[in-house]
């Protein structure tokens, strides 16, 4: 079972607080209308679901109710960071990995 | 007590002014506090504790711990029953009824069949019938099963305790009491958990001073010592179960299985959830036993387990041992057995020159000591009798010159020991072979966790306590506490020197491995080196596949004493090194886990928690008819003496349609929803538009996922300019909640929007009907109730019968309806009010089959009902309740414009009327244009609310059909299970009150 | 191939054993093939057999990083059952379900079909209502089915919790008699054996680290054993599909995530038929060992590391014992976790992808086991005629852009 550190209650908390809510960093389209079918189905249904270090994102629901974003190896579930919506971490992993 | 015909007169940590009874197979037997069941049945001279899976063979007790693989029994029976206890680690109590879980007559005529069931036969035959296959597997399924389910509802509870520590050490053995005494000393917290129920582990066998002490009063210092520290938790009868990420641990704690089937007081087993910042992990090692013919047969023991048995138990379980081993330690079972007086007849030591202090001791004593030699083959009937022995040759692979015979009932056998490094392994760490140590050794397990003591190969004592105690200063250290050094003073320990082990796999016989008697690898699951071979000859090379051809590893042992022996062989035969061969992981549970436990305290009553609204004993007391809707408890139909539930759902009908009738719907989400952009945020969730909704008014929304399809529906009132209320579904509303809360924190955080869920703040009675104004008007509402002050879909607050009410004159049944809403606590006194005031009208109770009725004969849809998760708006014809040129658009609003969305011949929204006008066509029945064609039938649409309507005396329903929406009036039909096929006719889904005059009277 | 039988069983007794042939061969890799599978689980190991048996294409390597059937072949509790809602799957599904029941044949290997009967439970209003609209759809396409109330589902179950004062009564099962289980590894084996007698080349310890392109068409794929070259390229990797589509420079609408189970220790029969539950959360059969083999949820984060989160067991232990309360004193022995790939619709992905030549067969979910020899047929047809088999067709990957989607939530809603 995980344990996760929201950075907004800045405090390591069991897996089962929170509730995983999909890859991260995937922006709406500012304007849905102008995209193609390819480029809308692209943002609905298209994952890198990467083997290695992953963004993803997570909600601390029994919590403080806030998402946020976490670096997290999807083959050794260990946690590389956290971090809050609208930022990136300091220590970027390798792109190649991502 | 004279049954107990192997037992020593003195000696062994049992209470001998404590006798116990117990039966095993109905037989009384007699036995000490502080026995095990194996230790009593030995002492008793039991031999055969069951028969093997496969071949039907007589089997003893082979070890003393986790390890034993043929000693399993069944306790008890009917509903207090556990099947599958390894008898080795059940404590013995007064008055245990056991049973062995052998096999059933017929297996034991397959079991001479053994020679035609080789490793994986069942995949070479019952190709060609099916049935012949269909009849013969319940019977596989009964030979193969050990032990009984029980037949009733557990009669015991379990509970679960999380654990926070900073060093959980796994094993009270030395090296364990060491590393714990070291990581307390520091300030650390430190929790200790061992399997049974007093720990010292192998300590409590040791006959060896420990400095001035013996062995077992140094672990009664040592436990003394730990247990006056406030930080230092010991757990006994806890068998740490698993290891997960981020050093989450489990460990399943047995409290009162040694006083009895059934718990007396108290939870029976409790599952601790630890999250330790350290792990030490001394969890020992286990004896290898050795591979030879026949070593199935009772009378063929772990030497450590016959050392255990004597030293602990004061049971010897034979009279005259042969000792065959590969190494010095085993020397001492030897040494003990003659001084517990028994004899010995000789020690077969594959080592071709042992030497060293013990070979002295064992020699000085008078006992034989036969180097370069093996036991091939063990001989007797129920029980060993002689040992075949034979000279080994130098590379270990043949025998070397001519075999003789030798009389003993008892070989103790040791080859080596396995590292108990199963929990390691639980991580995903792989275990790597070590030459040096001929052993699986841990992996690396990283800084959050180590191993110490004979998990890691060490073999001597006074190592085991030292390593022990570095690793408690060192996973101290690494959570803030000590040093890291060690102020640890070991005992001195007579450590006797002697010769390297000579490591041996599998022990040659005169005939080659296809054709020698059966020499066992595995022996719960019957697997033995030829299957091995034979796997290997037949291709499956990888070690996962021959353990899952010959089964080797699979029981409930998990393969703890055979798996090494079978890795080494397939590598002989695969012409490998065992390090290139590897091992299998292993997974938790270490040893088997009660579901109760894993299970704990959610279960019956605490398995899901009902909600109840404030009315719930209202409608109790009416006894209404439940229907759960998500966790909600909520009134499907009031019956009164003699009705039938149409009966109840018709009176309930005509009563909103003609009187005055009463919902408690106070279970629809109800979100709160502030801010100055609510609006916009609004605009953007909903596909209708929020913005020019007046203060004071309400509107009906539809929520799309960003796919199109319809997720939530529900009507939404503006209280105050940056203030709106939500309602969603019952199911719905903490999904909602949730997805208001992912768009605005993910996407548009700029949005000034706040929510807050208010579903359980109020509680809602919807009163329904022509009369409602009349009964709200009784029971005294300081708000104008005229039609034209308060209209359809207006929101007023004020008082009703005193209480502060919202209400909301909306409607889910077409009639007039005043949705009244008070603040939680105050809703049963305003449904008692409501329903006093309404008595002179008939005010009439109704539950959610006629909210259903009502709504399907006004057309009106329920989302998770008539839609299933892929119909857009448009499919079910509620376009009107789309607006696609807000300046944002709204989630799901490109979704609706893809090509497949625009085809003509979704399925779409219709209304269908049985053709006989008196039949109700069934909910889920499927509509096709054709009934007649064989499979498959092309399908038009199905049939997703169905009633009867008392209203329009005549069946209803509401269905998709592919185009649906330009078919009216023709015909489709419904094909039953039972061959009847229904007819109905398509028509307007609004069967009532089409231009929705009734509810603005 | 030296044929098995009872007869064979009793020759080979005579001799000790000592003449087994090995069931399959060990080959190097050659240079280049006409076909290359990526992956040797059961689909893959299905898709070359077919391709040799139907297509008479036999130039083909099965490329397998670890061993044959070492993913969710192994891993899965191995129901089989073709009770799916929509048209385009239930197909799928019951043009599988008929290759297993005459599978043992086919393959002369005991793959241990036994149609035992699934249960799927309904326990609340909505789920009678989805399951009568599933049961009669799937008798309209001709699969077996029925409605069972709460007695006619306690009489074939007797050990089951069915009290109308239980927290989720039981109202009814959708019964389908001719689902049940099968042994996994037998059905890898089985397939490897025959696809080996064809002349197919089964690789095993052979890693796939990338994939060739030249003009935006597959030439071969790259692995730890060297470069291999191929006219054409099917993948089936199941949980792995997203790195190998990754290889090949595009994205798939799937997310890898861990599946758990759990075994119980064996016991005598106690259970009869496959349980099926989506309200209380749990499926559960006896497997023909004795132990109660049981599904557990999906974990919700995605992970490759083929172990899951203990809240998953616990939660569906506590299904368990409220279905079955005389269980709860049953001990679990092992559980462990797979990978499943998980598609938007729960449907699989079977098709041509951006790059000629190159063919994906993934997004299977929990799906996966008991569509074995069906996904392996119109694979192989697919890969042989470079056009989707005609039950393959609704499962491209262009659904994704037109919103095709096949949605089978509802009945894939409890992972079996």
């Amino acid at each position: 079972m995980l344990r996760i550190r929201c950075p907004y209650c800045q405090e390591a908390r069991s897996e089962e607080e929170f509730s995983h809510a999909g890859e991260a960093h995937i922006p709406r389209p500012a304007n849905p209308d102008a995209s193609s079918d390819a480029q809308w189905g692209e943002y609905l249904h298209l994952r890198r679901n990467p083997r290695g270090p992953h963004r993803e994102m997570w909600v601390h629901t029994a919590g403080c109710r806030r998402y946020f974003n976490v670096l997290r190896d999807t083959v050794n579930y260990e946690i590389l960071a956290t971090y809050a919506m609208g930022e990136r971490p300091a220590d970027e992993p390798e792109e190649g990995a991502l | 007590m004279s049954g107990q015909v192997r037992r020593l007169a003195s000696g062994g940590r049992i209470n001998r002014d404590r006798g116990l009874r117990f039966t095993f197979d109905g037989r009384v037997l007699e036995g000490y506090a502080g026995d095990t069941l194996a230790s009593a049945l030995l002492a008793n001279g039991v031999d055969v504790v069951g028969r093997s899976f496969k071949y039907a063979r007589p089997r003893g007790i082979v070890g003393h711990g986790a390890e034993e693989p043929n000693a399993i029994v069944q306790l008890g029976s009917a509903a207090a029953s556990v099947p599958n206890l390894r008898a080795t680690q059940v404590e013995l109590y007064d008055g245990l009824e056991a049973r062995s879980t052998g096999a059933p007559v017929f297996q034991r005529a397959v079991g001479r069949l053994g020679r035609f069931l080789p490793a994986g036969f069942y995949y070479k035959t019952f190709m060609g019938s099916a049935p012949l296959w269909m009849a013969s597997e319940p019977l596989l399924r009964h030979a193969a099963g050990f032990g009984r389910a029980p037949t009733g509802a557990d009669p015991d509870t379990y509970d679960r305790m999380n654990r926070h520590c900073d060093v959980l050490v796994v094993g009270a053995g030395p090296a364990g009491l060491s590393a714990a005494l070291e990581a307390a000393r520091s300030g650390a917290r430190v929790l200790l958990a061992d399997e049974q129920a007093e720990f010292g582990g192998s300590l409590l066998a040791e006959t060896r001073p420990l400095g001035v002490d013996g062995a077992t009063n140094w672990v009664d210092k040592t436990i003394g010592e730990l247990a006056s520290r406030a930080n230092v938790e010991l757990l006994p009868r806890s068998t740490v179960s698993g290891f997960y990420d981020h050093n989450f641990l489990t460990i399943v704690e047995r409290r009162t299985d040694h006083l009895g089937l059934v718990s007396p007081n108290a939870t029976r087993e409790r599952l601790h959830r630890v999250r330790a910042d350290q792990v030490v992990l001394a969890t020992g090692a286990i004896e290898r036993p050795l591979v030879f013919a026949n070593n199935d047969l009772p009378g063929v023991m772990l030497a450590t387990s016959v050392g255990t048995y004597v030293n602990r138990y004061a049971v010897v379980p034979g009279e005259t041992l042969l000792l065959f081993t590969t190494n010095d330690q085993a020397y001492r079972t030897a040494l003990d057995w003659r001084r517990a007086g028994r004899e010995v007849c000789a020690i077969v030591d594959v080592r071709e020159a042992p030497g060293g202090e013990l070979v002295a001791a064992a020699r000085e004593a008078g006992i034989e000591v036969i180097a370069g030699h093996v036991v091939i083959e063990a001989i007797g009937r129920g029980r060993v009798a002689r040992a075949v022995i034979a000279p080994l040759n130098a590379s270990g692979d043949a025998l070397d010159g001519p075999t003789r015979r030798l009389s003993c009932n008892l070989i103790a056998c040791s080859g080596g020991w396995n590292p108990t490094l199963h929990l390691g392994s639980q991580t995903g760490v792989r275990p790597r072979w070590s030459e040096d140590a001929a052993a699986f050794l841990p992996g690396d397990l990283g800084v959050r966790a180590l191993c110490t003591g004979a998990v890691t190969g060490t073999g001597s004592l006074r190592a085991c306590l030292e390593e022990g105690a570095l690793a408690g200063a060192t996973a101290a250290s690494r959570t803030g506490f000590g040093s890291g050094r060690t102020t640890f003073a070991a005992p001195v320990i007579d450590e006797p020197r002697g010769t390297p082990a000579r490591p041996l796999y599998l022990v040659p016989h005169a005939r080659p491995v296809s054709r020698a008697p059966k020499q066992f690898v595995d022996y719960q699951l019957d697997v033995t080196a030829a299957d091995i071979e034979l796997a290997a000859r037949e291709g499956y090379k990888s070690v996962e596949h021959v353990k899952r051809y010959t089964a080797l590893g699979f029981g409930t042992d998990q393969g703890k004493l055979g798996n090494v022996n079978g890795v080494a062989i397939l590598a002989r035969a695969l012409g490998k090194t065992i390090a290139e061969t590897g091992t299998t992981m292993f997974r938790p549970s270490y040893t088997p886990a009660t579901f109760g436990t894993i299970a704990g305290r959610d279960v019956g009553e605490f398995f899901d928690p009902e909600r109840h609204t404030p009315m719930h004993t209202w409608h109790e007391s009416k006894g209404a008819a439940w229907e759960n809707v998500g966790r909600w408890k909520r009134p499907w139909y009031y019956p009164r003496a003699g009705e039938t539930m149409q009966q109840a759902v018709n009176r309930e009908c005509l009563a909103a349609r003609d009187g005055v009738a009463i919902l408690d719907a106070s279970t629809l989400g109800k979100i709160d929803i502030q801010g100055a952009d609510a609006a916009e945020f609004l605009d953007r969730i909903y596909t209708i538009g929020f913005r020019r909704l007046g203060v004071g008014r309400c509107r009906y929304g539809l929520m799309l996922r960003e796919d199109g399809t319809i997720f939530d529906d529900g009507v939404t009132a503006r209280l105050a300019e940056n203030r709106y209320l939500m309602h969603t579904t019952t199911g719905n509303a903490e999904a909602v909640f949730a997805w208001l809360e992912l768009w605005h924190q993910t996407e548009w955080p700029d949005l000034d929007v706040h929510f807050t869920s208010v579903t359980d703040h109020w509680a809602t009675a919807a009163l329904v009907g022509p009369r409602s104004r009349e009964v709200l008007a009784k029971v005294g509402a300081d708000i104008d109730l005229s039609r034209d002050a308060f209209r359809f879909m207006d929101v007023r607050e004020g008082e009703v019968a005193g209480f502060p009410a919202r209400v909301f004159r909306i409607s889910f049944s077409g009639e007039l309806s005043f949705e009244v809403n008070v603040p939680a606590q105050h809703g049963r006194g305003l449904w008692d009010a409501l329903i006093d005031a309404g008595s002179e009208f008939g005010i009439t109770p109704y539950g959610t089959e006629t909210m259903h009725v009502l709504r399907a004969e006004k057309g009106f849809i329920i989302v998770g009902q008539d839609t299933d998760g892929s119909m857009t708006p448009a499919d079910m014809g509620m376009d009107w309740a789309v607006r696609r040129n807000k300046p944002f658009g709204f989630i799901g609003d490109r979704s609706l414009v893809l090509s497949d969305h625009q085809r003509a011949d979704r399925p779409q929204l219709v209304g269908l009327a049985s053709a006989d006008g008196d039949t109700v066509l069934p909910e889920g029945g499927q509509l096709v244009d054709d009934p007649k064609p064989p499979p498959p039938v092309p399908m038009a649409g199905h049939v997703t609310s169905s009633y009867y309507s008392a209203r329009l005396s005549r069946p209803i329903a509401l269905g998709m059909v592919k185009g649906g929406s330009k078919r009216i009036g023709e015909t489709v039909y419904c094909p039953l299970a039972d061959g009847r096929i229904l007819a109905g006719t398509i028509v307007d889904p609004v069967f009532y009150d089409p231009e929705g005059e009734r509810q603005n009277v | 191939m030296q044929k098995y039988s009872l007869f064979s069983l009793v020759r080979h007794a005579r001799r000790h054993h000592e003449g087994w042939q090995r069931a399959w061969r060990d080959p190097a890799p050659k240079k280049a093939y006409d076909t290359v599978i990526v992956g040797g689980g059961g689909h893959g190991l299905a898709t070359a057999y077919y391709l040799a048996k139907v297509h008479g294409v036999t130039d083909v390597a099965v490329v397998e990083k670890g061993w044959l059937g070492g993913g969710n072949t192994g891993r899965n509790t191995t129901i089989v059952r073709s009770n799916y809602l929509r048209d385009e799957s239930s197909h799928l599904y019951e043009f599988s379900l008929k290759l297993w029941e005459g599978l043992s044949r086919e393959l002369n290997f005991n793959v241990m079909f036994s149609p035992r009967g699934v249960l799927n439970l309904g326990h609340t209003l909505q789920d009678m209502r989805d399951i009568e609209r599933r049961v009669n759809a799937n008798r309209l396409n001709g699969i077996d089915g029925e409605v069972l109330d709460t007695a006619e589902v306690q009489k074939l179950v007797p050990a089951m919790n069915c009290s109308p004062d239980s927290r989720y009564p039981v109202l009814g099962a959708s019964w389908q008699p001719r689902g049940g289980i099968a042994r996994h590894d037998a059905v890898a084996w089985g397939y490897a054996r025959a696809a080996d007698a064809q002349g197919i080349d089964l690789l095993q310890n052979t890693e796939v680290t990338g994939i060739r392109m030249q003009n935006g068409k597959v030439s071969g794929v790259e692995t730890s054993r060297g470069f291999i070259a191929a006219r054409r390229v099917g993948c089936v990797a199941a949980g792995n599909s997203g790195v190998l589509a990754a290889m090949a420079g595009f994205r798939l609408p799937i997310e890898s995530r861990p599946l758990q189970a759990l075994v119980s220790e064996p016991l005598k029969p106690c259970l009869d038929t496959v349980v099926m539950s989506n309200a209380v959360h749990c499926y559960i059969s006896q497997a023909d060992k004795g132990d109660l083999v049981i599904g557990a949820g999906t974990d919700a984060y995605n992970g490759y590391g083929q172990r899951g989160s203990f809240p998953v067991i616990e939660h569906t232990l506590q299904a368990v014992c409220e279905l079955f309360p005389a269980f709860s004193r049953v001990r679990m022995n092992r559980h462990w976790g797979g990978i499943v790939d998980i598609c938007p619709d729960a449907c699989p992905i079977i098709g041509g992808t951006p790059v000629a030549g190159l063919y994906f067969n993934c997004g299977w979910g929990t799906g996966g086991f008991k569509a074995t020899p069906g996904s392996g047929y119109v694979f192989a047809d697919t890969l042989a005629n470079e056009r989707p088999h005609p039950l393959a067709a609704p499962f491209s990957l262009k659904r994704f852009e037109t919103g095709a989607l096949v949605d089978e939530h509802g009945a894939a809603g409890v992972a079996h």
